[in-house]
């Protein structure tokens, strides 16, 4: 690299405040190149120097994994603007957030844009999440960081859970018993995490407390620590998974291009665009309040937050220690070991596997989509085990009983699926994942739009 | 890092060894302990705070009123304290908790239809707080109620869980217990 030596008398009055920064006798010729080399050495500490061209295609990635990053910063950025004016305590959070909309200049707006990113953050993470599985970029080497991306999801959903209570009108206070009420049906530990959580036995004070403690706190700290993890492991990895047709050799990298400006160049249009969004979004729809909390009146239908309403729609169907504890743990379980499986193929930067996946991927959606409706009618309108048993604990009755016959139902399609088009571990897996994501979006979808007074099934018009 | 230690130890055995190994476990022991110290101390820093409560209010006893203003048949709500007192047919008490045992939302009476209905995923439970409909699995939670010199008094500080509706969880006026006995 050409350098020339420093000479402080013929320095400018910025040269000679950069130089008491960053001091030394040698500097780089400043040119376009010095600039660049600069920029790839030290604001790059995650990025190679180089990357594989074919990683660069927008369809591998759809910019998903970027977009969760510009959201995170938006939401750090008005998060300590609404810091300023927020006050946590039950007499005070309702009238600041009002005294935030109608007397602080953009306090709406800022506001909005926080609410949104946190709102949209969960929907590019989960698009994210869906993304790296169906390019089945989890096997190794990056089974842990599937493992870390979990955890950062995890982590998104708490702070939108917890984020959800600070204005306290009855939308946030009913939402937020709901969701820890939830955990009263946790064996032996609930009933104290419950309580630990809600500093109390019922929500109030103490909980406004410690969820603005953990919302604005302890969960940003550990978004600060997870996602340079999840980044480090990206690179780690050899960059991302690179992108191919079924019949084409995993070994090919292809060729490499220089990550500034190639790979910047095309994140920094991406942030561009949703920020622009997000900030069209945030001028054309305010975030939702309602009156302030009454806690002797729960509004009715009182409703989980969105991405909740999946959960809360199975409680509909099964008792709360099936859809609250057992099943979501297996889910969970399900997901965490999924890259440790014994593959018989590799299928790592295909899209949906193979051709087969693609196809016994679609037919899992649509059995899915017919049998998961059905199911919510006839639980709602014919079936009643409770009553054709009586006598029998409801947890049998309500709970193991309908799990069984979901889980024989699932075991079928699994048998039948595999040998029906002699599958691979792989596309069978697939499948049934498959099946899950779509029984699971119908249940929110019912959930939030097909749920009326009373939580009665209606159509939403 | 520990790995070449334990060559190193294998190399030169004798007095060293010993002496090292004991000091990394006293190391390890301390950091443990350490540890759950910590943990101890962020738990009960984390534990419920107790508040204070005025009298009349959640968590003291409450003086529902005299025995003969309450009506048979009938469900009062005490606001402030936060329970029904049901009376029934037979003049016996009930303070049942306001709170749905499916996942605490709070259950209005709705006097037309006689049932305490749910908004929030209408679980319905009949005047004595037993389950009509689910997904609720347990009766509503009761307090305990008193009646000293003809007025009912309710005891908020302790809510009673219970699956079911019993009729030991009734309380009745001295007069009828009188009648049946003499």
């Amino acid at each position: 690299m050409p350098q020339h030596e420093v000479i402080p008398e013929k320095l400018t009055l910025f040269q000679r405040i950069g130089h008491s920064i960053f001091p030394g006798k040698l500097r780089p010729v400043i040119d376009r190149q010095g600039y660049r080399r600069f920029f790839n050495t030290l604001i790059l500490h995650f990025r190679p120097r180089r990357v594989p061209e074919r990683t660069l295609r927008f369809t591998l990635t759809w910019g998903l994994g970027g977009m969760s990053v510009v959201l995170v910063s938006m939401l750090f950025g008005t998060g300590v603007l609404l810091k300023f004016v927020y006050e946590p305590l039950p007499g005070k959070a309702y009238e600041s957030i009002l005294y935030l909309q109608r007397h602080v200049l953009f306090g709406q707006l800022i506001r909005n844009i926080h609410h949104w990113s946190g709102n949209g953050l969960i929907i590019v993470a989960f698009l994210h999440f869906l993304r790296v599985f169906f390019t089945n970029a989890f096997h190794s080497p990056r089974q842990f960081n599937w493992i870390i991306g979990l955890g950062l999801f995890f982590v998104v959903l708490c702070s939108n859970l917890t984020g959800y209570l600070m204005p306290r009108d009855q939308l946030a206070f009913w939402a937020v018993t709901i969701c820890t009420g939830m955990l009263e049906y946790v064996p032996a530990a609930g009933p104290w995490l419950q309580n630990l959580l809600r500093g109390g036995p019922e929500v109030g004070p103490a909980t406004l407390s410690n969820f603005y403690a953990v919302h604005t706190a302890l969960l940003p700290a550990l978004l600060i620590i997870l996602m340079p993890f999840h980044f480090w492991r990206v690179r780690k990895a050899g960059g991302l998974v690179i992108p191919r047709t079924p019949e084409e050799d995993a070994e090919i990298r292809g060729e490499s291009v220089e990550t500034m400006p190639n790979l910047i160049l095309r994140e920094v249009v991406v942030a561009l665009v949703l920020f622009a969004f997000i900030l069209v979004f945030s001028m054309l729809f305010n975030a939702p309040l309602e009156s302030q909390a009454n806690p002797g009146l729960s509004p009715n239908p009182t409703k989980a937050p969105w991405y909740f309403v999946g959960i809360q729609e199975m409680l509909m169907h099964f008792h709360p220690l099936f859809a609250f504890l057992i099943i979501p743990v297996l889910i969970i379980v399900a997901l965490l070991s999924l890259p440790y499986i014994d593959y018989q193929a590799h299928t790592a930067g295909v899209w949906f596997t193979s051709f087969k996946g693609r196809r016994t991927a679609l037919i899992a959606a649509l059995a899915a989509t017919i049998a998961t409706p059905l199911g919510i009618l006839a639980d709602e309108y014919i079936i009643d085990f409770a009553a054709w048993m009586h006598g029998v604990p409801a947890s049998i009755s309500n709970g193991l009983i309908p799990f069984a016959l979901v889980l024989a139902a699932i075991a079928g399609f699994y048998i039948m699926i595999k040998r029906r088009y002699s599958l691979t571990n792989n596309e069978a897996i697939q499948a049934i994942f498959v099946l899950f994501l779509t029984a699971f979006l119908i249940l929110t979808v019912t959930g939030i739009w097909f749920r009326g007074a009373g939580m009665r099934l209606m159509w939403p018009l | 890092m520990p790995k070449p230690q334990k060559q190193h130890c294998n190399d030169h055995p004798g007095e060293g060894s010993s002496r090292r190994s004991f000091l990394n476990k006293l190391w390890i022991g301390l950091g443990i302990v350490a540890v759950i110290e910590f943990i101890g101390i962020v738990t009960a820093f984390l534990r419920p705070r107790k508040t204070k409560a005025k009298a009349g209010d959640f968590g003291t006893i409450i003086e529902a009123g005299p025995v003969e203003k309450i009506p048979l048949d009938s469900v009062t709500a005490f606001v402030r304290g936060r329970f029904y007192l049901a009376r029934l047919e037979d003049g016996g008490f009930l303070a049942l908790s306001r709170k749905c045992t499916h996942l605490g939302c709070t259950v209005p009476w709705v006097s037309g239809e006689k049932k305490f209905i749910c908004p929030c995923h209408s679980s319905a439970f009949d005047i004595r707080g037993e389950v009509i409909s689910p997904p609720a699995p347990r009766a509503l939670d009761i307090y305990h109620v008193f009646i000293e010199n003809n007025i009912v008094k309710v005891e908020t500080g302790r809510r009673i869980k219970r699956t079911e509706f019993r009729a030991e969880h009734v309380t009745y006026p001295k007069k009828r217990i009188d009648r049946i006995t003499g």
